[in-house]
């Protein structure tokens, strides 16, 4: 109290000499006679300091057997001796109190002590680990922190029944989905700006809505699209609806990294600080003390409620393995999530209980990686799945094979191995309907000297899954399924360089290579000869592709340098170009004539390629993140490669467009749309023209009033300048007259030094 | 469009000018020298040699008979165009940043730097037009400015103030004749590195790091106009006949060995005055552009480049028949 008393002195120092300035008067009228008589409660509450409550390091435990004085040490030595595990007890932090049995008239215990550790973390640790502790078969320890006895202790025996909150409509969250223009969305964060924009082929793009620090880090759209999630210090908070208010907020403290789940109903969280209660234990926050510690929260979105939190997961050692991010990975349904401890076992959970299915983690001894296999929309139309694939694999482990195993979830059932030698590395990419598994194998020759790749395709769908190998004498440094196709594209390099630290200047020399799946002839009857093979349509040599972007429609797909410092190439290719000639039989048997380089393109410092929803657009990016010092912004492109706009923007940081949830449309319906496409796009034309017209007008207005007030103004000033010079007695100014303007020009001739020679014949 | 390259200067230019007439093209650098050229052909008429410092800025009186150079030696010299003598020499405490006839050619502005503890200031010299008068030593006035430095300078119409650019890109007015600031405005967050005058000096053109420019009314510092570009600008000139604006800059010298040339934007930018929508660009330095001149009667332009060349600049016959089609 001595320094509160300092400090509120001083104060009143500071509030005197303030009434010194405003004169003399104050003091001999208003002072009191001594200190004591000031009234200070007023200034003490104000800066009234909080102390700390310092209990957070003791706990309390019950059902401790009663024991007398005699047996009173033994007990304090056997408790020490348990709770020794969980941290350091403070040297006499241990208290049990005693009291006298009225019956016997002994000193007793009451059944119950105190335990004060170090710090508070090992009290939460001793919390955690020996509440319900088994102390020999009639006492089983409840550990309790202290502050929660009083808190709990607090608590209204009544129930009190909740107000009921009024029903308040919430906005049609996919409003954007019915403009007449179907036009799409982006974000754009630039500077502090963040800004939805509708965008529009030809002109600017229209804004929608504008926020100046909308977020702290960056934004990111739900998976379907129906919000944007934008990052603060106290955690996520969701956006959307025409009005783009707050629908939703998360808390989590110093959140970094967020991941949907595929059908937007769950949201992960991830902080790089653990979640602490606080003074207050955890009110007015969603946390609970089972949450303590813990960096990874599981949201429901719609009730924004807290679903589970879950701790980094460790390795073998105890030692926090690195973040990879998605930490848990979802299954296409939503129903179950999973994530893996590298080396030991994968975890997977199911919604929305959020236990372990089957109780308990599928250990698999030195599992590196898994992926859900994806669905397609057939599949979920058919009937109701239950069982959900996934794929994971292991290295080679003493004289075991490395493997690739497709599980069945939740049966955990084994559905197909496939042994491989010599690996070093596997990367598996599922083609989007789930049809194929790729499996990228990075081998090596025994002597490890060169490496080179295989491709291990699973034929998912059909019966006993084949397998197909592709031999690819080269590195693959990018994989990539035409979405919902039987195609894909790899980009391979033998350069040495490869998998060195980058060089300034240096560009990875690699070939691009088109496969296509070859479909059995049709044979006689019902059997069909041989089997369906991946076939190379094409292989682009000496490139420095590095980066393959397919339209979400597939077809289409962009070949892009993305990670040089001098190259900045686009290629966009079309892999079902039917000609002018449209000579279809031609063109059905060579795949390779239907491939064609529609345009190459340059985006210079371009960071970032990104498709829209429909594959109508697509936008190449400059970000200030990855290139601080190039030319900032953003290209829009069609899919053909024709540039529509660049807009060039300091301190550009991110675009992302809006994505679309699925269509609702049948197959039927999209195929009778696609045979009237001539009709619609006649009528899409003309409105074309009209808005172009429109605009051409609206600027030429604008243009015209520009220029009269701009003249307006000149003959004011002139007017205003003629007055001003009369009076000061100078002359009006002479406009220049150009056009007659004479040019003399002289000439003078100088005689600089003259000699004679006579030249003899 | 084909340029004539004067390669008169060892170092970067800082500033051109024309003469009234525009036969003459007055040209200083850091390399310390003054160059005059004749603006038609690039023949170089001569020098001015006497500075021991970069020189910052010249100017040149309307008769064509003085010019006036500022230095970084702490001094401003008037010189005989003609004979090419040094007639006068102020010294100052720093550098001269900037120098500027007045309308009526008897005085003279120059900017002095604020280093060394010194303040900068706006000093009025009186200039004496016949060559072979003594000139005054005593500047007729000192105009001390507070706040960020004056980097730029010049004069009203009719003598009556003058507009100071300065390094926070503010914009201020003086009347010059008791110091007093009139007016002050903030367009710019960052440094004014240019301020030209328009042909009656009724409004006039800034140029800052900020990337942009910005046109406003002399008396009032009403603003006019603007033109956002995506480089730092160090110079801007309007352009008589046609109603354009020339903008020139690029990557400042210090970042410019660090990135290539086609991010440095080294290019002149045509602007149409009153649509702000750029019209065009011409391309040429390797460095960034220091100071551009547009000849008075608006059929050809200079411009200055940090790559120490000076690039003379006709204009085809399209430049004057170019119209907004609507417009007409």
């Amino acid at each position: 109290m001595g320094v509160c008393k300092y400090r509120i002195i001083l104060i009143l120092e500071y509030v005197l000499y303030d009434m010194w300035w405003e004169g003399f008067d104050y003091f001999s009228n208003h002072l009191p006679a001594t200190e004591d008589d000031i009234d200070f409660t007023d200034i003490e509450e104000k800066y009234q300091v909080p102390f700390e409550e310092g209990f957070d390091t003791i706990i309390v435990i019950d059902n401790v057997p009663i024991v007398d004085e005699s047996k009173k040490d033994k007990l304090l030595k056997f408790i020490k001796k348990i709770f020794k595990n969980a941290g350091d007890i403070k040297e006499s932090g241990i208290n049990m109190p005693m009291e006298v049995n009225k019956e016997t008239g002994d000193m007793t215990s009451k059944g119950y002590l105190f335990l004060e550790f170090e710090t508070a973390d090992q009290a939460i640790m001793a919390i955690k680990q020996y509440d319900g502790y088994p102390m020999d078969k009639t006492h089983y320890l409840a550990v309790n922190r202290f502050t929660d006895i009083e808190k709990y202790s607090q608590i209204e025996e009544k129930y009190k029944e909740p107000e009921e909150e009024n029903f308040v409509e919430k906005e049609h969250l996919r409003s954007w989905l019915t403009d007449p223009q179907a036009r799409d969305q982006f974000v754009l964060y630039r500077g502090d700006d963040v800004v939805i924009f509708w965008n529009k082929k030809l002109e600017p793009p229209e804004e929608v809505h504008k926020r100046n620090n909308w977020t702290e880090t960056y934004v990111q759209w739900s998976p379907l699209g129906t919000y944007l999630a934008t990052f603060h210090r106290q955690g996520i908070a969701l956006w959307g609806g025409p009005s783009w208010n707050k629908i939703i907020r998360f808390v989590h403290p110093g959140v970094k990294l967020i991941d949907f789940s595929l059908n937007e109903k769950y949201l992960v969280t991830w902080s790089n600080e653990p979640i602490t209660l606080g003074p207050n234990g955890g009110a007015g926050t969603p946390f609970g003390p089972d949450d303590e510690g813990n960096q990874i929260i599981i949201w429901d979105v719609h009730a924004g409620a807290l679903l589970r939190s879950f701790p980094t997961s460790t390795n073998a050692d105890g030692a926090p393995n690195k973040i990879t991010w998605p930490m848990f990975k979802w299954s296409p349904s939503d129903k179950y999530f999973a994530r893996i401890t590298p080396d030991q076992q994968i975890s997977v959970y199911e919604t929305p209980g959020m236990g372990l299915v089957g109780k308990k983690s599928i250990k698999i001894e030195g599992v590196k990686d898994f992926e859900w296999a994806p669905t397609s929309d057939k599949q979920t139309g058919d009937k109701k799945q239950k069982e959900e694939l996934l794929s994971y694999w292991t290295p080679e482990i003493g004289n075991q094979p490395a493997r690739v195993t497709l599980l069945n979830i939740p049966s955990k059932e084994i559905i197909r191995t496939r042994n491989l030698v010599n690996v070093s590395d596997c990367k598996m990419h599922w083609q989007s309907n789930g049809d194929f598994l790729c499996v990228k194998v990075g081998r090596h020759t025994k002597t490890k000297k060169s490496t080179f790749t295989n491709l291990e395709i699973f034929r998912v769908r059909e019966k006993d899954i084949p397998v197909e190998v592709i031999e690819v004498k080269d590195m693959v440094i990018a994989f990539s399924w035409e979405p919902k196709g039987e195609r894909f594209i790899i980009i391979t390099t033998n350069d040495p360089n490869y998998g060195q630290p980058a060089q300034a200047g240096f560009t990875l020399r690699t070939n691009v290579s088109f496969y296509y799946l070859e479909k059995p002839k049709p044979g006689k009857g019902a059997d069909t000869v041989g089997t369906a093979n991946f076939k190379l349509i094409k292989t682009l040599e000496k490139k420095t592709s590095d980066a393959i972007y397919w339209s979400p429609q597939g077809r289409h797909v962009i070949v892009a340098t993305l990670r040089s410092s001098t190259v900045f190439d686009l290629e966009f290719w079309d892999l079902d170009f039917e000609g002018v000639s449209e000579q279809k039989e031609f063109t059905k048997a060579d795949p390779a004539a239907s491939l064609q380089l529609m345009s190459t393109q340059e985006h210079y410092g371009i960071t970032d390629i990104e498709w829209d929803p429909t594959g109508r657009y697509v936008i190449s990016s400059s970000s200030v993140w990855r290139n601080p010092m190039m030319e900032n912004g953003y290209t829009l492109w069609d899919f053909k490669g024709l540039q529509l706009q660049k807009h060039l923007m300091d301190k550009f940081k991110q675009l992302l467009w809006r994505p679309r949830p699925k269509s609702l449309l049948t197959s039927e319906q999209k195929k009778k749309i696609r045979k009237n496409l001539r009709e619609y796009s006649k009528q899409f034309d003309e409105e074309d023209s009209i808005a172009l017209t429109s605009v051409s007008k609206e600027l030429l207005a604008h243009r015209r009033r520009l220029i009269d007030e701009w003249n307006a103004w000149r003959k004011r000033v002139e007017k205003e300048l003629a007055e001003e010079r009369e009076k000061a007695g100078l002359p009006p100014i002479q406009k220049r007259d150009t056009e007659n303007m004479e040019i003399i020009e002289e000439w003078i001739e100088e005689v600089v030094e003259e000699t004679e020679e006579i030249i003899e014949d | 469009m084909r340029p004539i390259l004067l390669q008169g200067h060892t170092r970067s230019l800082t500033q051109i000018k024309y003469n009234r007439e525009g036969d003459l093209l007055f040209s200083v650098s850091k390399d310390q020298i003054v160059n005059a050229w004749y603006s038609h052909n690039g023949e170089r008429l001569g020098t001015y040699n006497g500075h021991v410092g970069a020189i910052w800025s010249v100017d040149v009186n309307s008769m064509s008979t003085l010019l006036i150079t500022g230095s970084a030696d702490n001094s401003a010299k008037l010189w005989n165009i003609q004979t090419g003598k040094c007639l006068h020499t102020w010294e100052f405490k720093t550098a001269v940043k900037r120098v500027a006839f007045s309308e009526d050619d008897t005085m003279a502005l120059a900017v002095t730097e604020q280093r060394m503890g010194y303040p900068g200031t706006i000093v009025i010299l009186s200039i004496n037009s016949d060559i072979e008068a003594q000139q005054s030593d005593e500047p007729i006035t000192i105009i001390r400015p507070e706040g960020p430095k004056a980097m730029v300078a010049d004069w009203g119409n009719i003598n009556k103030y003058i507009i100071t650019g300065h390094e926070d890109g503010s914009i201020a007015l003086y009347n010059w004749k008791d110091g007093e600031k009139l007016n002050s405005i903030h367009p710019h967050t960052g440094e004014i590195t240019d301020l030209q005058v328009s042909e009656d000096r009724t409004y006039f053109i800034t140029a800052s790091k900020d990337k942009s420019a910005q046109i406003f009314e002399s008396n009032t510092l009403m603003p006019l106009k603007k033109y956002v570009t995506d480089a730092p600008l160090n110079s801007a000139s309007i352009t008589p006949i046609q109603e354009f604006v020339i903008l020139g800059g690029g990557q400042d010298a210090m970042q410019v060995t660090t990135t290539t040339m086609r991010q440095g934007k080294f290019e002149c930018r045509f602007w149409h005055r009153i649509l702000e929508e750029e019209v065009g660009r011409v391309k040429g330095h390797f460095g960034p552009i220091n100071t551009i001149a547009v000849h008075p009667d608006g059929k050809s332009f200079s411009s200055g480049g940090e790559d120490g060349y000076v690039r003379v600049h006709h204009f085809d016959n399209d430049y004057f028949k170019f119209k907004y089609p609507e417009l007409s």
